[in-house]
């Protein structure tokens, strides 16, 4: 563990108190009146594809397209992923098989 | 109650089988960052939130504020505020139980309440409870057996975090499928990308999430133009989880066979 007891129970019930939060929101603020604003349906529908965008970007931010190697584990082992899912559209197989072709680049390949 | 958990029982077959390994890899990944089987459970019981679980183990490394581990739980989680409007009737009457409802509305049982309805016989509010212990069951369970799994795997681990970034790019793929403008899910790469560029890799969260909202807010009028109606989507992406543990159903079916 590199944070302390205290921190990582604040992590915990910080993330809990929020997502509880979003999925009582529309009991509380929404059941009286039934309608919900234009512009949260409009985040609603906009936000998920842009933040997936932006989380695979925050994952990938610490490869270097400079240093070996390159970034090529990651890009082979993403392409992977996205061939696998296009092909079998199988969640748990297209994760698999990407993770373990980019443990074996990583430890055998570009070591 | 035993009569509601038998019609509840079957219907939750396909969230058993993506909680539980997805559970498998969320506990893997935790106890690689230092938390046992007990931080796992709290986690998986108290937050019970797939795939914000796993970016979360990121935050245990250290390096994030609150504010900012706030901040992106809201953006990531954004899409829970639709799935009650739902249930607003659904669920009243169910006294302290609507709560925990409320609580346990995640994308799988979401989509799992909404196509499902209790069989003739059967209550309708203690079969909609069944359904949602059941999937908490998994999902906790799941993540303890890999987390003591983890505790007990000696190989080399190395690169096993890949697996977060895997499922990024799954649901990517099944999203870009789902909507009819793909101009949100660009602006969202490219956006994180110019950040990245500018501000560096330690500065990129919160200015990312900024911007994203901003622009869309700003360029509401030309993006509402290219997507089609909210409720459709919504359905859709209902959908769409909802085939993927079918085809995992019966792929497992199939291999079940041979």
């Amino acid at each position: 563990m590199m944070l302390t007891f205290g921190e990582s129970v604040l992590i915990i019930l910080v993330i809990a108190a929020i997502t509880f939060g979003l999925r009582a929101a529309p009991f509380i603020l929404f059941s009286r009146t039934g309608t919900t604003p234009p512009v949260i349906t409009y985040l609603g529908k906009t936000l998920p594809p842009a933040v997936i965008g932006m989380l695979i970007v925050i994952c990938l931010r610490d490869v270097s397209v400079f240093d070996a190697p390159h970034g090529i584990p990651e890009l082979l082992s993403v392409a992977a992923v996205a061939i696998l899912h296009l092909w079998r559209r199988n969640t748990l197989l297209s994760i698999l098989g990407g993770t373990v072709l980019y443990m074996v680049l990583v430890q055998f390949v570009f070591v | 109650m035993r009569q509601a958990f038998r019609a509840a029982f079957p219907v939750t077959i396909p969230v058993l089988l993506g909680y539980f390994s997805i559970g498998i890899a969320f506990g893997l990944l935790f106890e690689k960052a230092g938390y046992n089987f007990i931080w796992t459970f709290f986690m998986s019981l108290t937050v019970y939130a797939g795939a914000m679980q796993f970016i979360a183990v990121s935050f245990f490394y250290g390096g994030y504020s609150l504010f900012q581990i706030a901040v992106m739980t809201l953006v990531i989680n954004f899409r829970h505020i639709f799935y009650g409007l739902s249930f607003l009737d659904r669920f009243k009457g169910m006294g302290w139980k609507k709560w925990y409802m409320v609580f346990a509305l995640t994308d799988e049982t979401y989509s799992l309440l909404c196509s499902r309805k209790a069989p003739d016989g059967a209550d309708e509010k203690k079969f909609l409870l069944c359904i949602a212990l059941l999937n908490q069951a998994y999902w906790v369970l799941g993540g303890v057996v890999g987390s003591l799994a983890g505790s007990l795997i000696t190989f080399n681990t190395k690169g096993m975090d890949f697996a977060m970034t895997a499922m990024f790019v799954v649901i990517f793929i099944d999203q870009w499928k789902a909507y009819s403008s793909h101009i949100p899910a660009l602006a969202g790469i490219g956006i994180t990308v110019a950040v990245l560029l500018i501000a560096g890799p330690d500065q990129v969260v919160i200015p990312s999430i900024i911007l994203i909202v901003l622009s869309f807010l700003l360029a509401r009028k030309q993006i509402e133009a290219k997507m089609t109606d909210s409720s459709e989507l919504l359905k859709e992406d209902a959908e769409t989880v909802m085939d993927d543990v079918k085809t995992e159903e019966k792929e497992k079916e199939g291999e079940g066979r041979k």
